[in-house]
């Protein structure tokens, strides 16, 4: 298992330089955008509107995060459920998009769609919003602003802690088989 | 009759819902201190650890452990004796989630209409059970309930005939199934028995139990220990990356039920399993 500092923006080449396992501190730009903003992005898109930020390169960051508290700059961010975006996850791939972080599995279409696109799906620790919180260094609401906690922000990140989970060849560290073939765990 | 001032429950309601949310229980603290010794992928045991640093800082800064602060579920004892003065005990309730959410900086994840979607903004309605005892306290149970672990949640009709092993695969199943999803470790409720609808309150209730405590009829007692070490065989681990701590805690309540009928549900909780009960 290795650790790698990796910045923003995430091109093809970085995204192929990173395998199932991976330990990651990314430190750059993101967005989030999780269902709602999903929904409203790609009918964006496909009305012939630009997207609120430029998706080439760009990860995507599947949150909604607690309220700022007074002198924060963001309340607890911790992923969502990432599988609750699969049917929109490859339209975005083909955009553009080279890097998602969430939570949980992803689809075979997903799947396919990022070996297609050479991306890469990213782990962030579920249920430690606060810790992840205090790598954000800046937050702005960018677009959908009246989803509330679901509108698409832009964020500054130091040193996010990720885990590689599924790579561009489609090694997925939550199979079994693959952990073993890339001798992680034990 | 004793009289309960309602401000006097929106005051206690506020009060839970902010401090369940920034700090973890000390039954779900301590288990988790446990198995990072014992768990064995190395992946795991770094997950497990951050956890701990995560709960920590959220204390530190009273800042929620999980940004999924929940839909706000309540199991309420009224005793039959109390008379709630100055406004409707649900309203009331209502009233503290409100406040709690605004003033705790917790994030409201409450939409109005299943699929028209706009949302509350506010954090309620609230899920509200009562049950009705005897006495003059009021007792009022809380859970926030994240929906990362309750949307891996599942309900069964089982036959009689499908006995104990046929609730044991169940279980297992569901949580096979959830893999990664729901954020494990996870805490598993059951509920067995009752009729449909009985039987996910009962696992839902089982969520509401510390899971250093079982239940108290020592055959359920034995399935709890039972599942709790076949589920950790599962090799899910924190996070789903593999190890042998995919559950901190199996809670099973039962109720009687009918002849012909056996249900079953599974209500999945994420390690940030928060919960709080006041007695007023």
């Amino acid at each position: 298992m290795i650790e790698l500092n990796i910045y923003t923006p995430l091109t093809s080449h970085k995204v192929k330089d990173l395998t199932a396992g991976d330990k990651i501190n990314l430190t750059g730009t993101i967005y989030t955008a999780r269902d709602a903003a999903h929904e409203r992005l790609i009918n964006d898109i496909k009305k012939g509107n630009n997207p609120p930020f430029n998706l080439q390169n760009s990860i995507v960051y599947y949150v909604g995060p607690c309220p700022a508290k007074p002198g924060y700059v963001i309340g607890s961010s911790g992923p969502t459920t990432s599988y609750r975006m699969d049917k929109y996850t490859p339209f975005l791939l083909d955009k553009g998009i080279k890097g998602m972080i969430g939570k949980g599995v992803r689809s075979n279409e997903v799947i396919s769609s990022m070996k297609k696109n050479d991306a890469v799906y990213f782990g962030a620790i579920g249920g430690a919003g606060a810790l992840i919180s205090s790598c954000i260094k800046k937050s702005k609401v960018i677009a959908y602003e009246d989803l509330g906690t679901e509108a698409v922000r832009e964020l500054y990140v130091e040193d996010f802690p990720l885990i590689v989970v599924i790579d561009c060849k489609g090694n997925n560290l939550y199979n079994k088989q693959d952990r073993l073939k890339l001798s992680i765990g034990g | 009759m004793r009289k309960i001032k309602v401000n006097t429950i929106i005051e206690k309601v506020k009060e839970m819902c902010i401090k369940s949310n920034y700090n973890l229980g000390y039954d779900i603290l301590n288990k988790i201190k446990e198995v990072s010794k014992t768990e064995t992928s190395s992946i795991g045991k770094d997950i497990l650890e951050k956890l701990l640093l995560n709960a920590k800082i959220a204390a530190e800064k009273e800042l929620p452990i999980c940004q999924d602060t929940g839909m706000a579920v309540f199991f309420v004892e009224i005793g039959q004796d109390t008379f709630i003065e100055g406004g409707s005990l649900t309203d009331s309730i209502n009233e503290g989630v409100r406040q709690g959410y605004r003033e705790g900086y917790l994030r409201k994840s409450i939409v109005k209409d299943p699929l028209i979607r706009q949302n509350t903004n506010d954090n309620t309605p609230s899920i509200i059970h009562y049950d009705i005892v005897k006495g003059d306290k009021l007792k009022i149970c809380f859970a926030p309930k994240g929906f990362g672990s309750e949307n891996m949640s599942k309900l069964k009709l089982l036959k009689p005939s499908d006995g104990v092993n046929g609730v044991k695969d169940f279980i297992i199943e569901t949580v096979k199934e959830a893999g990664p999803n729901p954020c494990p470790p996870i805490v598993v409720g059951v509920g067995i028995g009752g009729t449909m609808e009985k039987a996910c309150i009962l696992a839902k209730k089982a969520l509401f139990r510390d899971i250093d405590t079982y239940n108290k009829k020592q055959h359920i007692k034995d399935l709890e220990i039972e599942l709790y070490n076949e589920i950790n065989k599962l090799d899910i681990g924190p996070q789903g990356f593999g190890g042998n701590t995919t559950a901190l805690g199996v809670n099973i309540e039962v109720f009687p039920t009918h002849i012909a009928g056996l249900p079953v549900a599974v209500n999945i909780n994420c390690h940030v399993a928060r919960h709080m009960e006041i007695v007023i």
